[in-house]
């Protein structure tokens, strides 16, 4: 394989192909505007489903040799290809991977097409720009993972906005106008003020040794090496990035839109938001906000507070999950709960639980993604998402039932799952540095197991009392070949997740040791002033 | 090749460009009242006109690529990029209004063909204004501009609105206008010359304490320019006028007027007050804090669309206002390269909202927007765009985005950095985007009325103007390196100082010459 693919440069042309085969795509399905119908019958819908189907999967395909090409011994970048974007400005069009990345864009590859599956008939009118915009959608998303130049960064952070906000407010729900607008003023009021701290970067990283009227640059890699800015400055900067990066994940007290924008969005909108869209914010901690302002980020009372707001995270979402009436509510409340665990282990700063912050993100995205799709798949066939609206299908939809609970169990967190292995990898890393907030969160995981349980047991178990629930068809083969591959991506990544965590583990190691290494108080560089 | 503006026939000589439109317009009005007022007569005398604006294009690209700059003597009139920057904007503007005004006259059945000589005379006081280095010049463009102006808003006698529109800008235009003359003769009263380049070399260090009058002259200069680029709490006219006027008009004053008085404005300031800056930074710092205020939450609660583009073109102001505010020439290059975006964008809009329109100019509000990209999904696509583009959208809002990044980067990099100017700039564009979105929501996520009519056939040039300001739009979005580099060289060259006889003031320092990513 791995003689395969250098013997046609996979390397050098992955990435950027990556990029263009979702526009291609789009394209395609603009292009047809005026041979296919689209006038809310399903008639023009097969030719343009087809078309983004194939799209995800040519993409998918072509991304899969990341996996053997991926170098697992080094933190650098790999795949990385650079050109020059605005010369005058010093921004280029820069793409790389390391092994934080690497699962990021996998993870995006892999849900997509299943996201395409399972709308296969859920969408019903203006189907060609409804996968014209997915498609669009995955470019930004891709792009975010992939950039490596804060403008192009940027640039893809909010591409990806319009195409999500038209999602929502056009295929969505009852009260999709609200969530679409809420969503899109949310995202933007942060990553504004991310723009503002970019420019403020770029103007005060400059290269000592190169002297005046050099070139500024966007480069992740010169703004890490070059950037200078007071600490004062940097507590200011890292709080742009922030909130930009707090409202994604979302963090407490950032998180309102979240359960709007998930139960609104049709099922791929979703799964998309939940298993792609959220990674967003936490690799933005990941890649820039901490590595960037390592000591804004690990000032003690910043620290503790982003502690104490991840775990209230963690126990708050999971207390509200309880409570709600609506299976899609519940499990967009759960993903605030389950994100908060990626932000303890984020910012308790050990191998450890920077790994299994990185796992629960990959599970995070295969599970609830997958619980999603369940949901899209019964709600199609009852119209409705209300718990009480169900109660003993199991004996009516074996497979569905047998499927809901194994998800279900892996989003709890059930060794053997892949739920676990994040999880517990979260939890053991920051009892090292964190003792009390590792105990407070692993409550969470209680908790978890009590509202999850308790939501099977109103669907699938209780008496089957409702006469309309006695004739709901099972999953048909289409449903069950997308579970199927996820249902077998949980159970692989939770008994041998050994070839996941050695990819991942040299990046992480790099992350923490930049990290910790920058905030430690260090003698002024070389002919500079450290202010 | 330089001018020297002494001799009589070279400042003839870089006046040409001015000279020929002026001249143009002078055979064009002959040739619009020779013929019957029959609409293949107007439309002939518009195309003619739209000819005219090629030609005169075309001399101002001859003009910048061979012939470079004046000597330096203080002469009337600028011969710089920043000159020609301005004037082929303007005249960007002036072409789309003119055909826009084309497919109007038809639906509106307004034929009036002097009209469109009337637009050329205007855009030859902005080209005027554009050029400036005199205070006189300066009232002279401003007068020509606004006179014809006044005349275009109230084009359609039968509407009451428009009648309404163009009697209040009348009023209050000359009343400005009075303004900026006192302001000019206290300038000169104080800095004893009109010529910017004496007065700037004459303000530089002078104390106001000694020198009441200058400060007195300076501060209604700024009443008199914030009006005619209405900045809050000078914007009092401008939502009516703009409402009311014939939407081609409307567009025109929201683009081109602007762009005029603007750059009049930043001449001014960067070449003859800059040495004053700690007077004026205060009032500015604030006018630009205000209007992008006001202008943004104003405009949210509006219902009708033009009126609301009315108000976002006055936040559009409160962003450029930032650009004075930094007066140097980072600033001015980020201020040609937001006007070549906001021009595009603003232009466009009004060309979707004519083509939504009923006759009448009815049917403008933001309800018959609704469900827009069921009946003409293109059209809907475009306004998209436009409304993505006025809120700096990156990509999908192409050249908008890297307008607004633009200005914040020339704040962030001044000499002395307005990082809070640059923070309010970034937080009305969040509000901003309360309005611009609710068009996109209204026109893609609302059902259409059912009784709602089939908006009619958009006219031939109108829908060339929205696809090819759409196309420019995006693409320039993604590749900006051509405009990036054409608009660091359009800036003002300020001829170094010549020392006054009268005064002692000590010489400053030449402000950099270059805009661009480079450490000075």
């Amino acid at each position: 394989m791995h003689d395969f693919l250098s013997s046609i440069h996979y390397n050098g042309w992955v990435l950027p192909a990556l990029l263009a085969i979702p526009l291609v795509g789009a394209l395609v399905l603009l292009a047809m505007a005026s041979s296919a119908r689209d006038d809310g019958t399903l008639e023009g819908a097969p030719a343009a489903r087809w078309v983004a189907l194939i799209t995800f999967l040519v993409e998918l395909v072509v991304s899969i040799g990341l996996w053997w090409s991926f170098d697992p011994g080094t933190a650098g970048w790999q795949a990385r290809v650079t050109h020059w974007w605005i010369p005058a400005w010093g921004a280029q069009f820069d793409v790389g991977i390391d092994g934080i990345s690497l699962f990021m864009v996998l993870l995006t590859t892999f849900l997509m097409p299943l996201a395409v599956l399972g709308s296969w008939t859920s969408v019903r009118q203006k189907v060609r720009s409804y996968y014209a915009l997915m498609l669009i959608l995955t470019t930004g998303m891709l792009g975010v993972f992939m950039a490596l130049d804060l403008l192009l960064f940027y640039v893809m952070w909010e591409v990806m906005l319009v195409p999500m906000y038209f999602i929502i407010g056009i295929w969505g729900g009852e009260r999709r106008i609200y969530a679409s607008v809420k969503f899109f003023v949310y995202t933007m009021l942060g990553s504004l003020l991310m723009l503002v701290g970019i420019l403020y970067l770029w103007l005060h990283s400059v290269d000592p040794f190169a002297g005046p009227g050099q070139q500024l640059s966007f480069s992740y890699d010169h703004i890490m090496q070059h950037a200078m800015v007071g600490s004062h400055a940097a507590l200011w900067l890292f709080g742009a990035f922030f909130l930009a990066f707090a409202v994604k994940v979302p963090m407490f007290p950032f998180h309102t839109w979240l359960p709007d924008a998930h139960v609104e969005a049709p099922t791929a909108g979703s799964v998309v938001l939940a298993g792609i869209m959220l990674k967003m914010g936490t690799y933005g901690f990941l890649r820039f906000a901490m590595p960037l302002f390592p000591t804004a980020a690990l000032t003690p009372w910043v620290r503790t507070t982003i502690l104490a707001l991840s775990v209230i995270g963690i126990i708050y979402g999971a207390l509200v999950a309880m409570v709600q009436p609506d299976f899609k509510k519940l499990v967009a409340y759960s993903s605030v709960s389950h994100l908060g665990f990626v932000m303890l282990g984020i910012f308790a700063l050990t191998l450890q639980s920077v790994q299994g912050a990185l796992m629960v993100m990959i599970n995070h995205g295969i599970s609830t993604g997958a619980l999603f799709l369940l949901i899209g798949m019964i709600y199609e066939r009852r119209h409705t998402r209300m718990l009480d609206a169900y109660g003993g299908i199991a004996r009516v939809v074996p497979m569905f039932a047998v499927l809901l609970t194994l998800v279900s169990l892996s989003s709890i967190g059930l060794p053997g799952t892949n739920g676990f292995i994040g999880e517990f990898l979260v939890l053991i890393g920051s009892f090292k540095t964190q003792p009390w907030f590792a105990f407070f969160a692993a409550t969470g995981v209680i908790f978890a197991a009590a509202y999850l349980l308790w939501a099977i047991q109103r669907i699938l178990f209780n008496r089957l009392d409702k006469p309309e629930n006695e004739h709901i068809s099972d999953l048909n083969r289409r449903e069950l070949a997308i579970m199927a591959v996820l249902a077998a991506m949980i159970v692989w990544i939770g008994i041998y997740p050994a070839p996941i965590l050695e990819r991942m583990e040299p990046s992480a190691r790099n992350f923490v040791t930049t990290v910790r290494d920058g905030a430690a108080p260090r003698a002024p560089r070389l002919g500079m002033e450290v202010r | 090749m330089h001018f020297d503006l002494s001799i009589p026939a070279q400042l003839t000589g870089a006046l040409t460009p001015d000279l020929i439109l002026m001249g143009g317009a002078m055979v064009l009005l002959l040739i619009a009242v020779w013929g019957k007022e029959t609409e293949a007569h107007a439309r002939l005398v518009g195309l003619l006109s739209i000819g005219l604006c090629v030609i005169v294009g075309a001399t101002v690209v001859w003009m910048a690529t061979y012939r470079h700059g004046a000597t330096a003597t203080p002469g009337i009139i600028a011969v710089d990029n920043f000159r020609w920057a301005t004037d082929l904007i303007v005249l960007l503007a002036t072409i789309i209004a003119i055909v826009m005004a084309i497919d109007y006259s038809r639906t509106e059945q307004l034929i009036i063909p002097e009209a469109y000589v009337l637009v050329l005379l205007a855009s030859s006081g902005m080209m005027l204004l554009a050029g400036a280095r005199d205070l006189v010049m300066v009232f002279l463009g401003i007068e020509l501009m606004s006179i014809a102006v006044y005349v275009l808003a109230g084009l359609d006698r039968r509407n009451a609105r428009a009648a309404e529109a163009a009697l209040k800008y009348f009023l209050l235009g000359a009343f400005s206008t009075a303004f900026l003359v006192y302001g000019i003769a206290l300038v000169y009263g104080g800095a004893g010359s009109t010529n910017i380049g004496v007065i700037g070399s004459r303000v530089s260090g002078a104390t106001f304490e000694s020198n009441p009058m200058l400060l007195v002259g300076i501060a209604l200069l700024v009443v008199g320019f914030g009006f005619k680029v209405a900045a809050v709490p000078f914007h009092m006219w401008t939502p009516d006028v703009y409402e009311g006027a014939p939407t081609p008009v409307t567009a025109y004053m929201a683009v081109a007027v602007k762009a005029a008085a603007f750059a009049a404005f930043l001449r001014v300031w960067e070449e003859a007050f800059a040495g004053a800056a700690p007077a004026w930074h205060g009032a500015l710092w604030w006018l630009a804090v205000l209007t992008m205020v006001v202008g943004n939450v104003v405009a949210l609660a509006q219902k009708n669309v033009k009126r609301m583009l009315a108000y976002s073109s006055i936040a559009h102001a409160g962003y450029i206002l930032v650009a004075v505010v930094v007066n140097n020439a980072l600033g001015t290059s980020a201020f040609i390269f937001y006007l070549v975006s906001y021009t595009l964008a603003t232009m466009g809009a009004f060309a979707v909202v004519m083509a939504v329109g009923e006759p009448g100019e009815r049917r403008q509000e933001l309800r018959d927007f609704a469900g827009l990209w069921r009946v003409r999904p293109w059209l809907a696509a475009a306004m998209a765009v436009f409304m993505l583009a006025l809120l700096g959208f990156p990509i999908a809002g192409g050249m908008g985005f890297f307008a607004k990044w633009y200005v914040i980067q020339a704040a962030l990099g001044a000499s002395s950095p307005q990082t809070h100017l640059a923070v309010v700039l970034v937080l009305a564009s969040v509000v901003s985007a309360g309005y611009y979105l609710a068009v996109v929501m209204v026109m893609f996520m609302r059902p259409r009325a059912e009784d709602a009519p089939a908006p009619r056939r958009v006219g031939l040039g109108t829908g060339l103007v929205i696809g090819l300001a759409t196309v420019a739009l995006l693409v320039f979005g993604i590749f900006p390196t051509g405009f990036v580099r054409l608009a660091s060289h359009g800036t003002p060259v300020i001829p170094p100082r010549v020392r006054p006889a009268v005064t002692t003031a000590a010489r400053p320092a030449p402000p950099p010459g270059v805009g661009g990513a480079t450490i000075r």
